[in-house]
């Protein structure tokens, strides 16, 4: 993978079995910028999302067409390394899913996977990983403890922290906050703003201020289409399409 | 009408309760007076003589036993183990469950989990002791153990490996691991407590067994075993050589396999007691 990371996608299709699941999507995905995807539940944001690192080949019966590229790469050509994109592609689940080990074995994961076994070095990325995390103060003092013990919150935290820790470009967030309380929402959303700097970020959300409040872009799902994508500001006080409206102001999903 | 309809179904209701009840305190009865009757016959004639000392005539000790139930529980656990958790891992991850093949596969398995273990005995008996020449031997007992025991681990093993939350796989996937680095690094350790109490249930099945190996490792109750080509006796199988001429030595060996059986069991629960908070503590 070259140096540039913006996402081109052109002229997608996907299909689960005969099930069209994504309908001619088309969308450009800025570096450095902060993506919201929006739209009711069952519409295909989580299958775009999934499609961009790949996770959807692990559904067998599903069928990608058009051209998807991060830089100059078409992600879904025969030769391309499906490790090192996710390496670079990080994901964030909506349900928080560290794994039973210690916090300290969780961030050193994916380092571990790439070949980093040295132990000082393993220290500073665990260390920088939480640290960008807002999560270092709290996780500290138990980093040998098992992370099924921190709280929802901390988990999510913990997760990003175990994704960054792989040293991505992109980060993928399917409705990270959505399993959490207000406070842990607010923390995970000042840490996106944080993060939006040295990364691309493309981030599900069922929450609309929550789009407002940290996205540069937004883009509009409705069965399976993009209707509407643009700067989240005119999106949401000038929608074009009609049934953006009608999907913002609550009249469906 | 409508009130004596509802107290002919409460009386019906009553009625098959009191059955239930009556029918599991007879079970337990049943069970109590087995262990107390095995324990209070048995118990007064264990002493370390018995236990590890040399066998003599006058003082028949389960020494050989011991060490003939030790053998059994290495050679099956060695050779059932490995296979049972690689087949458990081959089916669990690697094929996809609703494959014709797959689905022969567990049919087979559960049948064979299933089968009258003096079948296996027979097997062993003309494939090892006859077939190929091991005579009466521990080897030809452990392996037909092994073969008794295989379908047990690979179910208990597949299904603790299913149980693995998806979102963890996906989880490790999502960091660029590989399906190997996935099985070895995330899931079998999730898996760790399950695999290991079927185990240590397949342990308490090689432990109790006993029509196998009247037919594999012969019943030389006297001689401590020299190595895995002997034959020997095991404790299951020393209740009933020494029942004839030594009922009491037959009824302490007896509570010794009862208490070992028991203990086996505690441990596999405790165990899965661990696993299933691991569980419960999913965020
Ligand atoms: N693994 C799958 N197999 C088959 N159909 C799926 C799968 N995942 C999602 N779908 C279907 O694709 C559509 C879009 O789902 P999804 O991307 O999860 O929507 P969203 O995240 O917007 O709620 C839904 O109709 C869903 O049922
Ligand atoms: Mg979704």
């Amino acid at each position: 993978m070259d140096s540039k990371f913006n996402i081109t996608v052109r002229n997608c299709d996907l299909y689960y079995g005969d099930a069209h699941a994504l309908k001619n999507v088309n969308i450009d995905v800025e570096e450095s910028e902060v993506t919201a995807l929006i739209g009711p539940s069952g519409c295909g944001k989580s299958t775009f999302l999934r499609m961009l690192n790949r996770m959807n080949d692990l559904v067998e019966d599903c069928r990608i067409t058009g051209e998807i590229k991060i830089g100059e790469q078409n992600i879904y050509d025969k030769g391309t390394d499906v490790a090192l994109l996710r390496k670079n592609v990080g994901m964030v689940f909506q349900k928080p899913n560290p794994f039973p080990m210690s916090v300290y074995d969780n961030i050193a994961f994916a380092p571990r996977t790439f070949g980093v076994w040295r132990r000082s070095k393993l220290d500073n990325i665990v260390e920088s990983s939480l640290r960008q995390a807002g999560l270092w103060d709290e996780a500290k003092d138990r980093l040998r403890k098992n992370a099924m013990g921190l709280s929802g919150g901390q988990q999510q935290r913990l997760c990003i922290a175990r994704a960054l820790a792989a040293d991505p470009k992109i980060l993928l967030m399917d409705e990270p906050t959505s399993a959490l309380d207000p406070i842990s929402t607010g923390i995970i959303e000042d840490l996106i703003n944080e993060l939006k700097a040295n990364y691309t970020i493309v981030i599900v959300t069922h929450n609309m201020q929550q789009a407002t409040r940290i996205s540069d872009k937004t883009a509009v799902f409705l069965l399976g289409e993009i209707i509407e994508f643009g700067k989240t500001e005119s999106v949401f006080t000038n929608p074009k399409d009609k049934r953006t409206e009608n999907y913002i102001t609550g009249r469906f999903g | 009408m409508k009130t004596n309809a509802h107290k002919r179904q409460v009386l019906k209701y009553v009625v098959c309760k009191l059955i239930a009840q009556a029918a599991l305190f007879v079970s337990l009865v049943a069970l109590v007076i087995v262990m107390v009757f095995v324990l209070l016959r048995g118990v007064p004639h264990i002493n370390m003589q018995f236990l590890f000392g040399e066998y003599s005539i006058r003082a028949p000790s389960i020494k050989p036993a011991l060490m003939g139930t030790l053998y059994l529980i290495v050679i099956s656990l060695v050779v059932a183990a490995p296979i049972g958790i690689g087949s458990a891992i081959f089916l669990a991850e690697y094929t996809n469950s609703k494959s014709r093949l797959v689905r022969l596969i567990r049919i087979a398995v559960e049948t064979l989990a299933g089968i009258p273990s003096i079948v296996y005995g027979i097997f062993g008996y003309l494939v090892f002791v006859v077939a190929l020449g091991f005579g009466y031997s521990f080897i030809g007992g452990g392996l037909t153990l092994a073969i008794m025991i295989l379908p047990v681990i690979v179910r208990s093993t597949e299904e603790s490996l299913l149980a693995v939350p998806r979102s963890l796989r996906e989880g490790s996937f999502a960091l660029g691991s590989s399906k190997v680095r996935t099985i070895f690094s995330v899931v079998l350790p999730c898996a760790a407590n399950g695999i290991v109490t079927s185990l240590i249930l397949a342990v308490g099945r090689v432990v109790s067994e006993s029509a196998v190996l009247i037919l594999t490792i012969g019943m030389v109750v006297d001689i401590v075993p020299k190595n895995f080509t002997s034959a020997g006796t095991s404790l299951a199988l020393a209740v009933y050589g020494f029942s004839q001429r030594y009922p009491e030595q037959a009824a302490a060996t007896g509570a010794v396999l009862l208490v070992l059986v028991v203990a086996i069991n505690i441990l596999a629960t405790l165990l899965g007691k661990v696993f299933g908070k691991g569980e419960l503590v999913d965020g």
